[in-house]
């Protein structure tokens, strides 16, 4: 890890997202907002179908880096915007992908901790913004 | 949009000390690929538990003015002192720190702050929720 510079990738993964992963997610985290298992309410307040919980888009986009770290202990600070949903078709699923990147290394006011930045698509396009991850070097 | 402008400031009663157990962590693993799945370590959005009792307390509040349809999640931020960890007892409080009105929407920062049974800082779990107008 010494040898990391801006802009190396330390990680990339993709996930297969389906409408089982969004119920056993909302059972997992006790989000049971319905426009995340039901299309009828996701309609009738104007989304484009089903959308994956932010935060398990979140969840899943910060796995790469926690593996890459050594453990979640390594985790000092996450952050991420959530610029575009992602729409989980009832039959073909949703792929997130997600490259992960050396954003800034430490500094003498943070000695020891790396910035990894996020890039994380659906469909080809991104779904997160400002997506960062703090990690202390072990 | 009917949304209480005066939430601003306001902080919530701590919630009810939540025990973290083993299966809990492995089944939230499971849920977000996590390639750890003992369960010894909590994933880094594990928090997100405890902080939807503390967004719970605040979308059920009457005086808040919510329709928890019309809800979308802005913005997130995790600041960690430490993991979670099985046999964690722990507790969320929630302060509204910015509301917003923005064209027909609201914008609702808050912050929770989830504590160990001896009080020591665990995680602090910020969100934007932006609520959506057009009625």
């Amino acid at each position: 890890m010494a040898d990391l510079a801006v802009g190396d990738v330390v990680a990339e993964a993709a996930f297969h997202l389906t409408r089982e992963s969004l119920v056993r997610y909302a059972g997992a985290s006790g989000d049971f907002n319905p426009i995340h298992y039901r299309d009828d309410v996701a309609a009738s307040v104007g989304l484009p179908g089903v959308l994956a919980h932010g935060m398990l888009t979140m969840g899943v986009a910060v796995q790469p880096v926690v593996d890459w770290a050594g453990g979640a202990e390594h985790i000092v600070d996450y952050q991420v915007r959530f610029t575009r949903p992602v729409v989980v078709d009832p039959v073909e699923g949703a792929t997130l992908g997600v490259v992960a990147t050396v954003g800034a290394l430490p500094t003498d006011a943070d000695p020891g901790v790396v910035r990894i930045d996020l890039a994380v698509t659906a469909a080809g396009r991104t779904v997160l913004g400002k997506a960062q991850v703090r990690v202390r070097l072990a | 949009m009917t949304i209480n402008l005066a939430l601003e400031g306001r902080t919530l009663p701590p919630t009810v000390p939540y025990t973290v157990g083993v299966e809990k962590i492995r089944e939230f693993a499971r849920a977000v690929f996590a390639g750890d799945t003992t369960g010894a370590v909590a994933p880094p959005t594990f928090a997100i538990v405890i902080q939807q009792l503390t967004l719970d307390q605040l979308l059920d509040d009457p005086d808040v003015g919510i329709d928890f349809s019309k809800v979308v999640h802005g913005d997130q931020h995790f600041v960690y002192s430490r993991t979670i960890v099985p046999g964690d007892e722990l507790t969320g409080q929630l302060t509204v720190t910015s509301v917003k009105s923005l064209g027909g929407n609201a914008m609702i920062t808050a912050d929770t702050v989830v504590t160990d049974r001896d009080g020591a800082h665990v995680v602090t779990a910020t969100s934007t929720l932006v609520v959506r107008g057009g009625d």
